[in-house]
């Protein structure tokens, strides 16, 4: 399988990545010369294989659904490039 | 008096509990070195005088009682991988800009309590993703090796190339490092440094910048295989921070040193004997062979059948998690942020400025191969053949077999800006087709240096063992270590 550019600029949506014309063009070299290279798993016989879930054959840990932590607004928002009052800024997205 | 930044960290503890010396003043020796070599190297993003001096008094009262914790006064390097409370954090990466975290990752708290000090953030690829160190904001690190009467500046390996290339060049006693795809095996390979990617949940994630959480394992770079299992030891840990973190003690890996491998059973697997495979490798793999031989253990030719559809699975199932584990930098919460128009434009925007080309191709890949109507097709596939890898270990492994040789890198260091790496990104995945297996199966790999190839550089050998068999890596690796002795780069760069 192949992407054409088209598909480059779809999937460069759907990752929120913003592309040039130019840039795309290059990624379609690219990301093809990759597919290409994965290409070759379809030889394997995957009969019957179980996709691998959990790379070790344990139970995943659970813990009790209680509160351990918390009041940490100030440290959560501390990072964010604009915060107004423990709120994290954003352009308007509801009209 | 030898120099102080030579001494190992088994050396230098023995120096500091019997106060010959102090932490501050091994500090102080450090801090020299990489103000003298850090603007040739480029190994360090941030350096962290105060911090290390204040930690290094710490551990100077406290060995003045009598006391101290197993790394006591030692200064290391941390990747800019690990989020370290209060410091620069960046995973190298400009959309990380600023990014100075609230809290301390689980392995970094776990070194602090053992007395650890820390010197300095080291520099990587952009979010672990390159095999080079070219990928980082930071600009590329530079191997303190060079080839035999040649200037030509050559790459350290990636992702932990500033981990490697610090601990190689002594601007660090010994440092963290982490392994997706070969970071620690192969960059150790490049540098003549000893790194070992522990068991998939040895080492906690809890705090370390995420790649691809099913293959992500943290692990040290240091001189020599005792100082890889003193720093292991104080590195890994049981952690209910960390879902995937195994319910297993932590052994004392450094009593593994020394302990004969005689009737130990070790595997050569004939798929590892791979096409254009420079001659120096192929000899180099044989003398280890004769080494592990000359020291008592058996030697038998094993199969991993699926060995060469490992690096394109890893190319499905790592970019798929990178892609998902990347969504989270979207110019709300930390670091870079780009304005739009409107939110769609501003993550689009923040993201184009924030991540670097290697980075994009990888989050793109994934984003494609986990799209509708591609997932059965790639995904599903790359997770099926996954567990033939696996399986292709556990039948060896039950058929008796202890551990695995092979060679750690199919060349030897390559140059900055290498032409044909830089034309085609799979070229460059290739570097990791002998470390890729271990983590596409979970299993712990330790890189050992083995030699120099006839231009005078490093050159390693890789051990796989069972889960959580580290001890025999460790055993072995040391077999390897005293045969062929350790080395060295000369150093011109102060």
């Amino acid at each position: 399988m192949s992407v054409d550019l088209a598909t480059v600029k779809r999937v460069a949506h759907l990752a929120r990545i913003a592309v040039t014309d130019e840039e795309a063009a290059k990624m379609e070299g690219e990301l093809n010369a990759i597919l290409g290279f994965v290409e070759q798993l379809n030889e394997v016989d995957i009969d019957g294989v179980e996709p691998m879930t959990s790379i070790t054959p344990m139970q995943m840990k659970k813990r009790q659904d209680v509160v351990t932590d918390g009041d940490k607004a100030a440290d959560i928002v501390a990072n964010a490039p604009l915060s107004d009052e423990n709120f994290f800024l954003v352009p308007k997205v509801v009209e | 008096m030898t120099e102080l930044t030579s001494l190992t960290i088994a050396e230098a503890r023995e120096k500091l509990r019997s106060r010959d010396i102090t932490s501050t003043e091994l500090t102080d020796a450090y801090l020299a070195a990489i103000e003298a070599a850090n603007d040739q190297l480029n190994a360090y993003v941030a350096v962290t005088p105060d911090i290390a001096r204040k930690q290094a008094a710490a551990s100077d009262e406290r060995l003045a009682r009598g006391e101290g914790g197993a790394l006591e006064g030692i200064p290391l390097g941390i990747k800019d991988l690990f989020g370290t409370e209060g410091v620069h954090t960046q995973a190298c990466s400009h959309i990380l800009d600023g990014f100075q975290p609230r809290y301390e990752s689980t392995v970094t708290a776990n070194l602090f309590a053992d007395g650890a000090v820390m010197l300095g953030k080291l520099n990587m690829d952009e979010f672990a993703m390159g095999s080079s160190n070219e990928t980082s904001w930071y600009g590329p690190v530079t191997n303190p090796w060079r080839r035999k009467g040649d200037n030509k500046a050559l790459v350290p390996g990636g992702s932990s190339g500033g981990s490697a290339a610090s601990v190689a060049a002594h601007l660090c006693a010994g440092a963290t490092a982490t392994d997706t795809g070969g970071s620690i095996r192969q960059p150790a390979a490049f540098t003549g440094t000893v790194g070992i990617k522990p068991t998939y949940g040895r080492c906690s994630r809890w705090g370390v910048v995420a790649f691809a959480s099913s293959l992500d394992q943290a692990g040290p770079i240091t001189r020599d295989v005792r100082d890889a299992a003193i720093m292991l030891k104080s590195m890994a840990s049981v952690d209910a921070k960390d879902t995937t973190s195994a319910d297993i003690p932590v052994p004392d890996y450094e009593a593994s040193i020394g302990q004969s491998i005689k009737g130990m059973k070790i595997g050569i697997p004939k798929e590892y004997r791979v096409e254009g495979m420079p001659q120096e490798i192929e000899d180099l793999w044989r003398q280890g062979v004769e080494w592990l031989r000359d020291a008592g253990a058996e030697i038998v030719d094993i199969t991993l059948p699926h060995t060469k559809y490992a690096l394109p699975a890893y190319y499905i199932v790592a970019p798929a998690e990178a892609s998902s584990n990347l969504a989270r930098y979207d110019g709300v919460r930390y670091g870079l942020r780009e304005e739009g128009k409107n939110i769609i434009e501003m993550y689009e925007k923040t993201r184009a400025a924030g991540f670097g080309p290697e980075v994009k191709r990888r989050v793109m890949i994934g984003t494609y191969v986990l799209s509708a109507g591609y997932y059965d097709a790639y995904y599903l596939r790359a997770q099926k053949v996954r567990t033939l890898i696996k399986r292709d270990f556990e039948t060896v492994f039950h058929d008796g077999v202890d551990a695995i040789l092979t060679p750690a890198t199919p060349s030897a260091a390559f140059g900055v800006a290498d032409q044909d790496m830089a034309a085609d990104p799979v070229k460059m995945y290739l570097n990791d087709i002998f470390t890729v297996t271990v983590n596409m199966a979970g299993l712990p790999g330790i890189a050992v240096p083995a030699g120099l190839d006839g231009q005078g550089l490093p050159l390693g050998l890789q051990l796989i063992g069972k889960p959580f068999d580290e001890e025999t890596l460790f055993r072995t690796g040391h077999v390897i270590e005293q045969a062929a002795g350790r080395f060295t780069p000369e150093k011109w760069w102060s």
